[in-house]
């Protein structure tokens, strides 16, 4: 390996690290609001919000995204009416259309995620606030949500990480995020492996912290889990007086 | 010129696409079947090396799954085509060929999808592995038989029982991933609707209904898995 042209393969590459995190960021962002609404409207009992979010994630799960992206950049252009919409100046830009796909695609399978968190909060604490004479809103801000989302964070860690991956399909509508320049780099200098291995580090990278995040978070969220700091400090102040 | 309306599209006649959009969908087929029985031949491998290598093997093993989780299948994909182009190419260059000799995508593809499922397919056959009760193992060696027999009659139908849903899920994903091998130029359903796409105008209709052909072929192959999975635990007793 030519260790010159690693380090400027790394030095182009690092410089487009902040688009792949600003697709992924906003994505993940937009997705987890939709997902949200999604597990809702999938828990409400409500038939017809029930049926559309089913239908919503047999769709967005059973094609694939770079279908998806396509279907949003190139597609929607056919139409006359959406390009003299006031929402043509987003639909044109290659990177919104990007965000936009990403997000609806993690929108449905994050609201699977959160569905199961949500059928695992245990009925009798929704009873316990209930009895406490809490209003529904409170009980579901409260109570609900926050064991939802303690119990979905493992499995939201995943779908965040495949987030980060799947932010390389930009590339192909013309974003020039860490794969995309990967890309034009191994074109231009037919040299692989090295381009290659030097993307791999950075995707291992970010994987690796945003694991490590989740763990942090998913620590900081189960304290019940763990002896309480206080009395283990009471202990070890027993100890040395 | 009249612009072609959506059901004439999808037509056999000279408008018609149909054709050669099955043919794209074959072609699909064909790439995600050949990536899935690669990664499930590496999977067997990567999941015995987990389970009784050595610890370089076993560190080969782990270093492999950890690293295709977390990079994206369009490197493994680039990198295998253009990679697998540059090589052949000097290959090419040592036998007195000059100029550029391109890796054929279809293999390029099928050995990308093959290698990123792979991964997945390790982890799929050593969790189901595990499931296998220790007390079935031990019930063959009592009964004297070899290690081939007991792997052939005892572990390796009742890993595959266990593995079925995760391996449906496997399936799932490789068909999915195998829409990125359109950048290397075979002619699969995504490439087949890109080429309708630019020659008609009509990119909505053709991407839609890639999609729609897509969205068929997941929905009966987890039809199919589910009939497998009821097929494989006959014997089973719930509850």
């Amino acid at each position: 390996m030519d260790w010159e042209f690693t380090q400027e393969t790394f030095l182009s590459l690092v410089s487009a690290l902040p688009l792949t995190l600003a697709l992924a960021g906003t994505a993940i962002a937009l997705g987890a609001i939709l997902a949200l609404a999604l597990a809702l409207a999938r828990t409400s009992g409500i038939v017809v919000l029930d049926w559309f979010a089913r239908a919503y994630v047999f769709i967005f799960r059973g094609t694939p995204l770079l279908v998806q992206i396509f279907l949003i950049y190139y597609g929607l252009s056919q139409f006359p009416a959406v390009r003299h919409s006031i929402f043509w100046p987003v639909l044109r830009d290659a990177y919104w259309c990007a965000v936009m796909a990403l997000s609806l695609n993690t929108a449905a399978y994050a609201s699977e995620i959160i569905r199961g968190g949500l059928l695992s909060v245990p009925h009798g604490q929704m009873e316990a606030a209930r009895a406490c004479g809490m209003p529904r809103l409170m009980v579901f801000r409260r109570i609900v949500l926050p064991l939802a989302i303690r119990q979905a964070l493992p499995g939201y860690g995943n779908e965040m990480i495949s987030m980060i991956k799947a932010t390389s399909l930009a590339s192909i509508i013309t974003i020039m995020e860490v794969t995309g320049v990967a890309a034009r780099l191994i074109s231009e200098t037919y040299r692989a492996i090295e381009v290659f291995v030097v993307a791999g580090v950075i995707y291992l990278a970010i994987n690796f912290l945003l694991t490590r995040l989740v763990q942090l978070v998913e620590f900081k969220l189960s304290p019940h889990l763990r002896q309480p700091e206080n009395a283990a400090q009471a202990v070890i102040a027993g100890d040395t007086r | 010129m009249t612009q072609p309306g959506f059901l004439d599209l999808l037509s056999f006649g000279p408008d018609g696409w149909a054709k050669a959009l099955l043919a794209g969908a074959w072609m699909t087929i064909l790439i995600a079947l050949s990536g899935y029985a690669i990664g499930a031949v590496i999977g067997t491998f990567g999941a015995w090396a987990k389970i009784s290598g050595g610890k370089g093997l076993r560190v080969a093993a782990d270093a492999y799954t950890t690293v295709l989780r977390g990079i994206p299948d369009l490197l493994v994909i680039y990198l295998l085509y253009f990679g697998g182009s540059a090589a052949i190419t000097s290959i090419g260059r040592l036998f007195g060929a000059d100029g550029f000799i391109s890796f054929p995508g279809f293999l390029a593809g099928a050995l990308a999808v093959g290698i990123t499922s792979g991964a997945q397919h390790t982890e799929v056959f050593r969790g189901a592995f595990k499931a296998v009760h220790r007390g079935e193992i031990e019930a063959a060696i009592a009964c004297g038989m070899s290690r081939s027999l007991r792997f052939r009659r005892i572990i390796a139908p009742l890993t595959l029982r266990h593995a079925l849903p995760g391996l449906g899920n496997v399936w799932q994903v490789v068909l999915k991933e195998s829409a990125l091998v359109s950048i290397t130029g075979v002619v699969e359903l995504l490439r087949q609707s890109q080429i309708g796409a630019g020659s008609t105008g009509l990119p909505f209709d053709f991407y839609l209904i890639a999609g729609l052909i897509y969205l068929a072929i997941s929905t009966v192959s987890s039809i199919a898995m589910r009939q497998a999975e009821r097929h494989f635990s006959r014997g089973v007793r719930r509850g």
